[in-house]
């Protein structure tokens, strides 16, 4: 643990640095395949879509020692062929068995469950019901699409006024970036999709815009006054941000993440199938990109939108002279005059035992200046 | 608080945690105060049934908010009707209609029952006697009819009547005996009960306009006969087709009713059917033969509780359209010239007779007025009834769910133990990370965890929040956000602390920069709870409810306990010499010792080299 907690003042100090901003390429692959294998799942594959959409019956039985078996005849009795769909579930009072009859099967669900009901022997405690139009999924994400384009509307404005649009449009990029690749692992994978699933894919939203904005709050503190000095190019800058934030971003995500593993667990593990597997389930891959996206996607995105910005390349331009100069300078043994180390640093810390007066070396300035 | 000039650095945080702790103190009282000491659980986690209906129409301006309250309150009516209690019925957006059913009736049956379109109907009374609620019946007779009362041959002022604006033209009634409904009885024994509390204005027509025929005869038990046996007990000529079922049928017991208004239902609206009135008066039950649909409630298309401005009594109009009016008047027409009772004629909802008024002549114009003994709600209930007929609406069944008890106590207790282990990790995790800073963490989830419950709960009874299974995920997913705030903020503290500020104006000089982050990604998530729960609709809008409300209360924390608290603890010697177990020491932030490490510790210029 407190070599962790060492790897976060490396971090912090910028002594332990990952180039996350400089990687931009490999981030664009990266994401490029994912979201290529993405639409591709989507558009080849589609969407398994749950019971919700289609319409159907959903039955639950939990009777102690009623078999798959026993309840696939008793379904199939009920329908007359063998379409029914029976699966098992475990829940803390014991087994269930889930029946799904699709609504093309034309079984009212009062007669279904009387004809269950009696086929296996059940009380009327021991069945459960769930019937749905087949417009009831489709109403349900139309509603959520509608919320969906609505909050992006919003939240753009908001982080436009907040920050500035280049700043809203990397948070955007990475919130469609994730919300595609989870989408597009629901596709590949072919987990079903349920009404669960697409709260989980609506809770993304706002924990993916989470991370992001708690980085380009990092983001906007260090660049403020970048203009004003010719050692570090917004890019440098961004970068160093993220790696004096990174501690914190990946502490966030993982306290993100574990209550939703939990869900997860107890979902998956205990319970089989539900509303708490589906919705953990969608929220734990759209969290995992999300704390990939927003580091690795949003920030490097606002970098590469900044650097066209003129003052920027003004200053990315001052940067490379200045690095022509010095490491002209190393080639010849001596430091420029006018280097005063702790002039820039992001952010900028004054002070404290780090400030202690230190032996310093010219080597060993030159090691870390001409570093590459 | 204070004026920026006298104000302490630190602020004052004595003041910010009595605040919390008596807010918590009295939401905690309220709580037990009004018994609402746990969230209300929805459908999904206590057992019951749900169903969602979705109003259709060919003209869209008939989804009106109007028309689905006037809807919603039928189908409370009609739910109660079933004899359930507690059952909600909640307009949902703008089109969806959401029925609760708590567990502990065959929910299934009701809830399909309501997803169908109600039946509303004006059938001509054929026969009608009046049943009381006595001892058990002898099978096949006519129970032990109570004559007390009914007093005095209705008039127009006392009782229900049509009062006419014109007079019509009629052919005689036709008593055509068709094909009855007597074998659906004995084949439906459905337990679903009907009793309503709600008393309708025509409750004292019914029992006074067939006093005459029941009168004289409180303990007949003769079976009576297709034609004649009827005089003294049983109003009218009851068909002989329906003569069996009409014997049999028993208004007195609440499977009784169940079982006359499933055969009602199951009827055909040009099939003669024996029903009961949906209410008793005073243990009086009202056992009715009727004729073929005479007028559909469909052809309504106005009715209103009105105060009479000429009797200054509650009375209802109602409106026909062209077709309607045209029935109606001939309906009316021949009813007028019939004696009692058959000159009535019911108003049939579900199968159940809602009100039988008489009419003494013919309706033309397709205006009609009742009236009678009631009040302004016998009146709006009877007015929302017809109303129903006259809605433009069909009501599309969505969703039906019926969850048993079992699967609702296990779905909870999962969430439950789902809930305790996401704490529990999280609660680890801040410990071990940490450390002393970790339990101000904890206790801050405390806090959180204690205001959302009483909350909860509270809203439950207020405003009827129910906790459903996304709603308990919500909750869940929340604590990771809550304790996101707390790390955002002990971050800063440590990064200041890195660059060897002392705690106390760490602390301080912390909060400006992590309350900006907090707030903002506070309301990024707020945002979107909120725009959830306004564009979607029931799971997705529980789940962004309790998303929303922790969130903001996750502010509230933050800002009147945890950071209030850090500055207190920053007094303390043990925060505050870096103790290695209170998270901030030196070592644990790796702050080392400068002298002898100063190669490390030393900022290096170490962007300069990067790429751009």
């Amino acid at each position: 643990m407190s070599r962790f907690g060492n790897i976060g003042h490396r971090l912090y100090t910028g002594e332990v640095s990952f180039d996350f901003v400089g990687r931009r390429r490999l981030w664009t692959i990266i994401s490029g395949v994912i979201l290529v294998a993405a639409i591709f799942g989507l558009t080849v594959r589609g969407l398994n879509l749950g019971i919700e959409f289609k319409g159907g019956d959903i039955y639950t039985i939990t009777k102690p020692g009623v078999t798959v078996s026993q309840a696939q005849k008793a379904a199939n009795d009920l329908t007359g062929d063998s379409s029914s769909l029976v699966q098992t579930a475990s829940s803390s009072n014991g087994q269930q068995i889930l029946i799904q009859i699709s609504s093309a099967e034309k079984v009212d669900p009062t007669k279904g469950q009387a004809a269950l009901t009696q086929s296996l022997g059940l009380s009327q405690n021991q069945i459960s019901t769930q019937s749905l139009s087949a417009s009831w999924g489709h109403d349900i994400s139309q509603k959520a699409l509608y919320g969906l384009i609505a909050f992006m509307v919003l939240v753009t404005a908001y982080l436009a006024f907040a920050f500035e649009w280049r700043l809203a449009v990397g948070a955007l990029v990475a919130l469609l970036h994730d919300l595609v690749i989870t989408v597009g692992v629901y596709a590949l994978v072919g987990f079903e999709v349920t009404s669960g699933t697409v709260i989980g894919f609506l809770t993304i939203l706002g924990y993916s815009l989470y991370d992001t904005v708690v980085v380009f709050d990092g983001l906007k503190a260090a660049t403020n006054k970048l203009t004003k000095q010719n050692k570090m190019t917004y890019s440098d800058a961004a970068n160093a941000s993220l790696n004096s934030t990174l501690v914190r971003s990946i502490n966030t995500s993982v306290l993100a993440l574990l209550p939703v593993a939990a869900l997860l667990f107890i979902g998956g593990g205990l319970l089989g199938a539900g509303v708490l597997n589906d919705i953990s389930l969608a929220l734990f891959i759209g969290l995992t990109a999300g704390a990939y996206s927003s580091i690795c996607v949003a920030t490097p995105m606002v970098a590469w939108l900044q650097e066209k910005r003129p003052e920027y390349m003004e200053l990315a331009r001052k940067v490379k002279q200045r690095r022509a100069a010095e490491a002209k300078a190393a080639a010849e043994g001596r430091t420029l005059e006018d280097e005063v180390p702790q002039e820039v640093t992001v952010p900028a810390p004054t002070g404290g035992p780090r400030n202690q007066p230190v032996n310093r070396t010219r080597n060993e300035r030159r090691s870390s200046g001409g570093r590459r | 608080m204070a004026s920026p000039k006298s104000r302490p650095r630190d602020g004052y945080p004595g003041r910010a945690l009595s605040l919390i702790l008596v807010v918590m103190v009295a939401l905690v009282a309220i709580m037990f105060g009004t018994g609402n000491t746990k969230p209300r659980l929805g459908i999904d986690l206590a057992g019951g049934s749900s169903v969602t209906l979705k109003a259709t129409s060919p003209d869209p301006a008939a989804i009106n908010p109007a028309n689905m309250a006037i809807a919603s309150a039928i189908m409370l009516d009609r739910v109660n009707g079933t004899g359930v209690t507690e059952s909600t019925v909640q307009v949902q957006g703008n089109d969806e209609i959401v029925i609760n059913i708590p567990k502990g009736t065959n929910s299934t049956t009701i809830a399909n029952e309501l997803a169908q379109t109600a039946k509303l109907y004006f059938r001509p009374v054929l026969a009608e006697v009046q049943q009381a609620n006595a001892s058990a019946l002898p099978k096949s007779s006519a129970s032990p009819s109570a004559s007390s009362t009914g007093g005095a041959k209705p008039s127009a002022s006392s009782s229900a009547s049509e009062k006419p604006k014109a007079s019509g033209t009629g052919a005689a009634a036709s008593p055509s005996a068709s094909k009855s409904q007597g074998d659906a009885i004995t084949q439906d024994l459905k337990a679903s009960p009907s009793a309503s509390a709600h008393a309708s204005g025509s409750a004292t027509a019914k029992a006074s306009s067939s006093a005459v025929a029941a009168a004289g005869s409180p303990k007949a038990t003769a079976t009576p006969s297709a034609t004649g046996a009827v005089s003294g007990q049983v109003g009218g000529t009851v068909p002989a087709a329906l003569q069996t079922a009409f014997t049999k049928a028993d208004c007195t017991t609440t499977t009784g009713r169940a079982a006359v208004q499933n055969a009602a239902n199951a009827a055909a609206e040009t099939d003669q059917v024996v029903a009961c009135s949906k209410d008793a008066n005073s243990g009086i039950w009202t056992k009715y033969a009727l004729d073929k649909v005479a007028v559909n409630g469909t052809a309504i298309s106005k009715a209103a509780a009105n105060l009479s401005t000429q009797t200054g009594q509650w009375e209802v109009d109602l409106s026909f359209n062209s077709a309607g009016a045209s029935q109606f008047a001939n309906i009316t027409g021949q009813l007028a010239k019939n004696q009692t009772p058959t000159n009535e004629f019911a108003i049939q909802l579900d199968g159940e007779v809602q009100s039988s008024p008489y009419v003494s002549s013919a309706i033309t114009g397709g205006q009609a007025t009742i009236s009678g003994s009631f009040d302004q709600a016998s009146a709006s209930s009877l007015a929302n009834v017809l109303s129903y007929g006259s809605l433009p609406l069909n009501f599309e069944r969505l969703e039906v769910v019926t969850v048993s008890p079992e699967l609702g106590s296990s779905q909870l207790t999962a969430g439950l133990i789902a809930g305790l282990i996401g704490m529990v990790l999280v609660v680890l995790y801040c410990l071990a990370y940490y450390r002393g800073l970790g339990l101000v963490a904890v206790a801050s989830l405390a806090v959180s965890a204690i205001l959302t419950w009483s909350l909860m709960s509270l809203l439950g009874g207020a405003i009827g929040f129910a906790l459903n299974l996304p709603a308990v995920c919500g909750a869940i997913v929340a604590i990771g956000i809550t304790a996101d705030s707390f790390v955002v903020y002990f971050e800063r503290i440590r990064d200041e602390l890195r660059e060897g500020a002392s705690l106390r104006p760490a602390v301080r000089n912390a909060w400006p920069r992590a309350r900006r982050t907090i707030l903002v990604s506070d309301f990024v998530s707020f945002l979107a709870a909120a725009v959830l729960y306004f564009f979607t609709v029931g799971k997705v809008q529980g789940f962004a409810f309790t998303l929303g409300l922790t969130t903001a209360l996750d502010v509230v924390v933050v800002f009147l306990f945890t950071k209030p608290l850090m500055t207190l603890l920053a007094r303390r010697k043990f925060f505050n010499s870096g103790h290695p177990w209170s998270g901030l020491s030196p070592e644990r932030l790796g702050v080392r010792n400068p002298l002898r490490d100063s190669r490390n510790s030393r900022r290096p210029a170490h962007t300069a080299g990067k790429e751009a």
